[in-house]
C-alpha cells in the first residue's frame, strides 16, 4: 500500500523556482516532476540554466522562490548534507588528501558505519566499477576514467535515494565516453537509483534517458521520451538542438496538409486552424533523393561532405538550404530530386524561436 | 644557451652568499683565535645550554600562538570577498615596511611600568599590570613580528582550496565541523607547515626582542651570538660555534616537521589494501 503510493507521488518535485544571481535570471517558473527510478537528462546549452537546477536539488542553492519537494515533503531548508542525495561532480571533486578506498569510504565514515561494513561495501562498490585492486591508490595517480569510477563509487556507496551528475563525462576522450555512457546507464538499471543527469551533449541524452528535459535560457522547451523529443521536436529551438534538422516556414491547410516549399505536402498532423502559419521540421536522413523530374521538389547540390557514416549533402531551393544525409554521394552543381513522405513531416506551432535557426548556408551554430 | 648563463650567475649567488658564509662559520667554530684547529669551542658551547633551551621554548610558544592567532585569521580570510582580501593581506604586510627595532620600540613605549598601556590602566581606575621584563613581554614580541609570516603561507594555501571538494564532502553529509575537520584542515597542512617553520626559525634565533622587552635576565641565544661579535666578551670562534649547534638544532626541529607531515599522508593511505 504504501510503497504504491510512494511509487505515484515524484520522488523529486520542483515548484514555480526562480533564482537569479547579480540580477541575472537563471531560472524562472521552473516546475519539473521526476518520477522515482527515472533516468532523468537536463540537456541545454550553457548558460540553460541545467546546472544551477542541478544544484538546487543537490541543496547547495537556494531559490529565490518555489518549492523543492522531496517524497512530497519540503526541503528547501534541509541542507545539502542531510538531503539524501548525492552528486558526481564535473570535474569529480574527488579528496586529493585521501586514497580510493578512505575516498569511497568518506560518507560511511560519517554515518557511523562500522569498519567491516564499510570494508564490505567499498570492496563492492570497486567491483560494480571495476576497480578491484585499487583501493589504496592516490587520487593523483589515477587516470581521468579511473577517477570518474571513483566518483561515482563514492556516491553509490551511501545508497543515495537521488543521484545527480553534473555533465560527468565531459572531461573524458570520445571513445571513453562512450564506454562510461553504457556503464552509467548498466549501474543506473542494476541499482534502481534515480539519476538526474546534466549534458549538453544531445546524442548522450538521446542514448541514455528515459526522459530528456530540453532547456533553454532558464525554461523547459520539452520534456519527453528521447523519441519524442527525437522524432515530434515541440518547437524550432528543440528541433535544432536535438540533431540535425531542415525547419522551413509552411502553412497549415487543412488538417493533414500543408504547403511549404511552394508546394502542398500530405502530412499525419492535425488540430492547426486554418491557413495557420507554422514551422515544418524534415529531418535530414528521411529524404530520399530521386532525379529532378521525379522529386516533389528539386534543387542545386552545392557541397557534399562525408562524415563516415553518410554524407552530408547541402541542397539549394530557391535560395534556401537543405540539408539531406544520405549513404550516396552526389556531383556539387548538379540538380536532384527531393522526395518527401507525410511521415517524414513534421508540424511545430509558431514559437519565440521560430526563425532562429532555419537552414544551412552557414553552420557556425551546428559545429559544436 | 641563456638557461646556461643564468645558471652560471646563480651557482655564483649561491657560492658567495650561502656556501662560503656557511663555511666561514665551520671554520671559525672549529679553529682558536690565531687559527689553529681546536674542538674548545663547540665543547663550551655546552655551558650555554640554558639559554639554548629557553630559546627553543620561547621561540615554540610563540610559534604555537603564532598557528592559534593566524589559522583563523588566515581562513576568515579567505571567505571575505576577493577586494577586501588583497586590501587586508596589504595590511598585515604593511607593519613589515617599517624596522623591526622601531616596532620592537614601539612596543616598549607601550608596555613600559609608567608606559600608554599602565597610563590608560590607571585612568580607568585599575591596577598597573607589570609585562616589560618579563618572559610574556618577549613572547608577545616574538608573536607581533613574526604573525605575518604565518598568516600568509597558511592564507595562500586555504585560498586556493577547491569548493568544489568542500561541497562534494558536504553531499557526503559532512556538518561543517566534518567539513573542516575531515578536509580543510589536513588540506592546508602544508601552509601550517611553512608557517611554523616561517616563524620558528626567525623566532628562537632573534635578537634584540629579549634585550629591549624582556630585561636582562632573558637572554637568549640569538641575543648571546651577538655579545660575542659585538660586545665586550668579543669572542667570533665561539660565536660561531653557537651559531652552527643553533642551526643544527633547528635543522633537527625542521625534520621532524617533515616528517610528521610525511606521516600525516601516510595515515590516510593506510586503510586501504
Amino acid at each position: 500500500m504504501e510503497v504504491n503510493l510512494l511509487e505515484k507521488i515524484p520522488i523529486i518535485s520542483l515548484k514555480n523556482i526562480s533564482i537569479s544571481f547579480n540580477g541575472h535570471k537563471i531560472l524562472e517558473n521552473f516546475s519539473l516532476d521526476i518520477k522515482n527510478g527515472e533516468f532523468v537528462t537536463f540537456l541545454g546549452s550553457s548558460g540553460c540554466g541545467k546546472t544551477t537546477t542541478l544544484r538546487i536539488i543537490a541543496g547547495f542553492e537556494k531559490p529565490d522562490s518555489g518549492e523543492i519537494l522531496f517524497f512530497g515533503k519540503k526541503i528547501n531548508n534541509v541542507p545539502a548534507h542531510k538531503r539524501e542525495i548525492n552528486t558526481i561532480f564535473q570535474n569529480y571533486a574527488l579528496f586529493p588528501h585521501l586514497n580510493v578506498y578512505e575516498n569511497i569510504a568518506f560518507g560511511m565514515r560519517l554515518s557511523k558505519k562500522s569498519e567491516d561494513y564499510i570494508e564490505k561495501e567499498v570492496a563492492n562498490m570497486l567491483k560494480l566499477v571495476s576497480l578491484s585492486g585499487f583501493s589504496s591508490r592516490k587520487i593523483a595517480s589515477l587516470s581521468g576514467g579511473q577517477q570518474q569510477r571513483v566518483a561515482i563509487a563514492r556516491a553509490l556507496v551511501n545508497r543515495p535515494k537521488v543521484l545527480l551528475l553534473d555533465e560527468p563525462l565531459g572531461a573524458l576522450d570520445l571513445k571513453l565516453r562512450k564506454d562510461m555512457q553504457t556503464e552509467l546507464k548498466n549501474i543506473q538499471q542494476q541499482t534502481g537509483v534515480t539519476f538526474v543527469f546534466v549534458t549538453h551533449d544531445q546524442e548522450e541524452a538521446l542514448s541514455m534517458s528515459d526522459t530528456v528535459v530540453v532547456m533553454d535560457k532558464g525554461k523547459i522547451q520539452q520534456i519527453g521520451s528521447p523519441q519524442d523529443i527525437y522524432n515530434e521536436p515541440k518547437n524550432a529551438f528543440v528541433a535544432d538542438f536535438i540533431g540535425e534538422s531542415n525547419i522551413i516556414d509552411g502553412v497549415m491547410l487543412e488538417d493533414k496538409l500543408v504547403r511549404f516549399a511552394g508546394k502542398s505536402f500530405k502530412c499525419l498532423d492535425a488540430g492547426f486552424a486554418k491557413n495557420e502559419p507554422v514551422d515544418v521540421v524534415i529531418r535530414p536522413e528521411d529524404i530520399k533523393v530521386t532525379s529532378p523530374e521525379k522529386g516533389d521538389i528539386f534543387g542545386k547540390v552545392i557541397s557534399v561532405t562525408f562524415i563516415g557514416v553518410h554524407y552530408e549533402i547541402i541542397v539549394d531551393i530557391d535560395g534556401f538550404k537543405w540539408m539531406i544525409q544520405s549513404t550516396e554521394s552526389q556531383v556539387p552543381g548538379e540538380n536532384i530530386g527531393l522526395v518527401l513522405e507525410p511521415d517524414d513531416i513534421h508540424i511545430m506551432k509558431k514559437s519565440e524561436h521560430s526563425g532562429e535557426y532555419g537552414d544551412y548556408s552557414a553552420f557556425s551554430d551546428e559545429m559544436y | 644557451m641563456k638557461s646556461k648563463r643564468l645558471s652560471v650567475v646563480y651557482s655564483m649567488w649561491l657560492f658567495i652568499f650561502v656556501v662560503l658564509p656557511l663555511f666561514m662559520i665551520v671554520l671559525f667554530a672549529f679553529t682558536d683565535v690565531s687559527g689553529n684547529f681546536t674542538m674548545q669551542n663547540v665543547l663550551h658551547v655546552g655551558k650555554y645550554s640554558q639559554v639554548f633551551i629557553k630559546s627553543l621554548i620561547f621561540g615554540a610558544i610563540a610559534t604555537v600562538i603564532c598557528l592559534l592567532l593566524g589559522y583563523p585569521f588566515a581562513y576568515a580570510l579567505s571567505k571575505l570577498p576577493s577586494k577586501s582580501q588583497g586590501i587586508i593581506t596589504i595590511l598585515i604586510m604593511l607593519p613589515m615596511w617599517m624596522n623591526f627595532l622601531l616596532r620592537t620600540y614601539a612596543w616598549m613605549t607601550i608596555l613600559e611600568t609608567n608606559g600608554i598601556l599602565n597610563s590608560l590602566l590607571t585612568d580607568l581606575h585599575l591596577a598597573k599590570i607589570q609585562i616589560i621584563n618579563t618572559w610574556g613581554a618577549v613572547v608577545l614580541g616574538m608573536v607581533y613580528n613574526f604573525l605575518p609570516y604565518m598568516i600568509l603561507p597558511i592564507y595562500s594555501v586555504v585560498v586556493k582550496l577547491d569548493k568544489k571538494i568542500i561541497e562534494a564532502a558536504q553531499d557526503l553529509g559532512a556538518n561543517r565541523f566534518y567539513v573542516f575537520s575531515k578536509i580543510i584542515l589536513p588540506l592546508s597542512v602544508p601552509g601550517i607547515v611553512s608557517g611554523i617553520t616561517m616563524v620558528f626559525v626567525p623566532a628562537v634565533s632573534t635578537f634584540i626582542i629579549s634585550k629591549m622587552l624582556g630585561g636582562g635576565s632573558n637572554i637568549l641565544i640569538g641575543d648571546l651570538i651577538e655579545m660575542q661579535f659585538l660586545g665586550n666578551s668579543y669572542n667570533p670562534n665561539l660565536g660561531a660555534a653557537i651559531s652552527l649547534v643553533l642551526m643544527i638544532l633547528i635543522l633537527i626541529c625542521m625534520g621532524i616537521l617533515q616528517q610528521y607531515e610525511k606521516e600525516e599522508n601516510k595515515t590516510y593511505e593506510l586503510k586501504g589494501r
